[in-house]
């Protein structure tokens, strides 16, 4: 018995690797001043959006990163008034940071104008993040943005994934340090870090966090498995200035709080700063030559 | 101009055409189409090394060009407005040594500025002319040098009515243009002619509101380096003439020293870069000033640096050719050359060039404005982090030459090797230059002064590059043997 067409779609995680999802129907195509933008309909994933071809994330396992870049920082830093989200359009990070009652601000810095349309369109669950009052949407480019800025924020998350294309500029030097310079002074910056495990994308790991080594005094790395993300399993930057994630994490504080999450709990959270061997391995080869 | 007629690709449409037809090669080049060498078809591409084929009859020449090559040579012509174009393979340096070859002999003098580059001393050697050197004039605030002042260019005339020509840059590395008009009217009314190293001036025969280009203003001869502001390959170059220049005789001299074996690839690159130029250059280029004046707004406003521009127009710069974007450092603290090292180590971002207290990013057709906000990012971090004290080290990029000699009785000279430091009032025998920007700090056939000593070596001590010396560090310099 076959209840859906035997349409597939390709994610070509390297030249040699690719995960294919069946399509029931793709729901949306266009394209923008920035990327071409799609979106389909799966029986496994559920809706899923894809730029240039390459998903970018699915109704499905979403919530495992929403949920790890806001709660770790979150249970870390004990006052967090103002956030800044780079890129992170779909509102999904957002929506997770209205939980909090203490924030006051969140900027969400998103270029591409129809991919924030796109997002409330076919994934209003995601954006209800933008009918926050505190929230508020810049359509600008990200190091422009932060231009100028200085001590403006406690938590910057940067939602930002792929370190080739049109936000290639959010994965550099500059950019880290226009972040460490508009935090404030126990700022934490959260990033996507990719995932080490085919050849091809460790060298855009290394490099990542030797920038960001080199910028925070304070930088760590972890990681939670995300089925559609480049070899199922990715990595989350942790970079401060003053907090470490693990040592001044305060699981007592947070669950006090009584957030319903799906993914995050107060146990993972020093479970996901426990990296396999071989990533451990390039993070001190890196800081040992850089160091 | 006829817009149909520059959709036309005479080049590009014969090598279209031979690629059908499929030839056999039993000729040059002996990769035969990439098979004998698979490593470089893999580098770069069967459709590339495909098109690296001799010339041949239905190619046309290079040395004597007939059909194809004159075909596309007559719409450069037309397109950039000159009497005659040259394609040149072998760089804009050989297009500026044909302009020096063609109009001077042994013996002959020839104005021009100190800031010129080394291919137009190179062309001296060759030809044995003299090299008389205005009086250069540094700018005030940004420390460089001027091109041609009108009144000093007078005074030179008056003290060398001999003189057979003219050398202007126009505009200079950092963007500087003379009243070329007035030169060109003054120079003429002396029997000199006049000629333009234009190696970063393509751009000013296509775009809308920049400084004069060298063909317009009644120059006589033109070296463009299209592979700049142009977009076409490295290496590839083009010589303008004006209505007063024998083109036969012009083709004689390319032909001294050319290579009979020219590429189709440079070629076909000209060819297309043209037809680009001709059809799309003034929006191409209006795109490259609005991307400048916005690097500049943004630049300007980090403070501590100074991206300048039209502001310069005054007094001492007659016009500035605004699609450079040029920084100067020092009020940071840093010297240019420090920023240049810094962008590239650290910020993965590479710079045309930095001297003492500029440094130079390129922005041409190509770039894009989220790549100028990298840029803008960098530069706000360096200051940032490495900021110095701005009080140090009073500078300008720029030094005096007295011309002791001809550079080719320097050249050909008895020399000895000495210590550098100790070389003060001794006749240089060699260049020594900062590579970029490639123009001589000292030249063969000038007096070593303390002065240079001390420029040079203070270049080196902020990590420029120094070239053209045979000690590469410049410990020991060659100087002309005493009581010859």
């Amino acid at each position: 018995m076959n209840d859906f067409p035997d349409i597939w779609y390709s994610d070509h995680q390297t030249k040699n690797v690719k995960i294919s999802i069946r399509i029931d129907k793709q729901l949306y195509s266009a394209v923008s001043d920035f990327q071409r933008i799609d979106v389909f309909e799966s029986p496994a994933f559920g809706r899923f959006l894809t730029l240039d071809g390459d998903i970018l994330f699915s109704e499905a396992d979403e919530f495992i990163y929403n949920e790890m870049v806001v709660h770790v920082p979150m249970a870390v830093h004990p006052n967090v008034r103002n956030v800044l989200i780079i890129g992170g359009g779909d509102g999904g990070v957002a929506r997770e940071l209205t939980a909090y009652p203490e924030i006051q601000r969140i900027d969400v810095i998103e270029p591409d104008e129809l991919f924030v349309e796109i997002c409330k369109e076919f994934f209003p669950d995601a954006a209800k993040g933008f009918e926050d009052e505190r929230v508020n949407i810049y359509h600008q480019d990200g190091l422009r943005f932060l231009r100028g800025r200085k001590d403006e924020y406690d938590l910057i998350i940067n939602d930002a994934t792929d370190p080739f294309g049109h936000t290639e500029g959010l994965f550099t030097r500059e950019f880290y340090g226009s972040c460490y310079k508009a935090l404030k002074e126990d700022g934490v910056m959260v990033y996507q870090h990719g995932s080490p495990f085919y050849d091809e994308d460790e060298s855009a790991f290394r490099s990542m966090h030797r920038k960001v080594f080199r910028s925070f005094p304070i930088s760590r790395v972890y990681g939670a498995p995300i089925p559609t993300c480049n070899s199922g399993y990715w990595m989350f930057g942790f970079a401060s200035k003053k907090y470490h994630p693990v040592s001044d994490f305060d699981p007592k504080r947070w669950n006090a709080r009584e957030l319903q999450t799906e993914y995050y709990t107060t146990n993972l959270h020093t479970g996901a700063f426990m990296l396999p061997k071989y990533v451990e391995d390039i993070l001190e080869q890196e800081e040992k030559t850089h160091g | 101009m006829n817009n149909s007629r520059q959709h036309r690709a005479p080049i590009v449409e014969a090598l279209e055409e031979f690629r059908r037809l499929r030839v056999v090669p039993f000729d040059v080049p002996g990769h035969k189409r990439g098979r004998g060498n698979p490593g470089l078809a893999a580098l770069l591409g069967e459709q590339c090394v495909g098109l690296d084929v001799n010339s041949m009859k239905p190619l046309d020449n290079l040395c004597n060009p007939v059909s194809v090559i004159a075909e596309a040579e007559e719409l450069c012509a037309e397109a950039f407005g000159a009497n005659h174009a040259f394609f040149m393979v072998n760089g804009t340096t050989m297009a500026v040594q044909t302009m020096i070859l063609s109009v001077c002999k042994a013996g002959d003098k020839i104005i021009l500025p100190r800031n010129v580059h080394k291919s137009v001393i190179n062309a001296l050697i060759l030809c044995g002319a003299v090299p008389v050197y205005i009086n250069p004039q540094i700018h005030p605030v940004i420390g460089v040098a001027l091109d041609i002042q009108i009144s000093e260019l007078e005074e030179c005339i008056r003290s060398n009515p001999d003189a057979v020509a003219v050398l202007v840059n126009n505009p200079t590395y950092y963007g500087i243009c003379s009243d070329l008009v007035s030169i060109v009217k003054i120079a003429h009314e002396h029997g000199m002619k006049v000629l333009c190293d234009e190696a970063h001036g393509t751009h000013l025969y296509f775009g809308e509101n920049l400084p004069i280009c060298g063909m317009k203003a009644g120059a006589d001869m033109a070296a463009i380096s299209m592979h700049k502001s142009g977009g076409s390959l490295t290496q590839s170059s083009i010589l303008l003439t004006g209505p007063s220049m024998d083109t036969g005789y012009v083709r004689q001299i390319i032909n001294l020293t050319q290579t009979t074996s020219a590429s189709y690839l440079l070629l076909s690159s000209l060819d297309l870069s043209r037809r680009n130029l001709a059809l799309r250059g003034k929006e191409s280029f209006a795109k490259v000033v609005e991307m400048a004046e916005y690097a500049r707004r943004e630049i300007n406003e980090i403070g501590g640096y100074y991206a300048y521009g039209k502001e310069l127009i005054g007094d001492s710069v007659f016009d500035y050719d605004v699609t450079k974007l040029c920084i100067y450092t020092k009020s940071m603290g840093l010297t240019g050359i420090e920023v240049y090292d810094l962008l590239r180590d650290e910020y993965d971002i590479q710079a045309e060039f930095g001297d003492i207290g500029n440094m130079m990013a390129y922005l041409s057709i190509g770039d894009r404005i989220r790549d100028i906000e990298r840029l803008v990012g960098a530069l706000e971090d360096i200051k940032r982090l490495y900021q110095g004290d701005a009080k140090t080290t009073p500078y300008v990029d720029a030094v005096d030459a007295t011309v002791a000699c001809s550079p080719r009785d320097a050249f050909y000279a008895q020399k000895e090797s000495m210590p550098f430091q100790e070389s003060e009032g001794r006749i240089c025998g060699e260049f020594v230059m900062c590579y970029p920007p490639g123009i001589p700090l000292l030249a063969p056939g000038e007096l070593i002064t303390r002065e240079i000593i001390d420029h040079i070596l203070y270049a080196r001590e902020k990590g420029c590059s120094l070239q053209g010396a045979a000690d590469p560090v410049v410990d020991y310099i060659r100087v002309l043997k005493e009581g010859k």
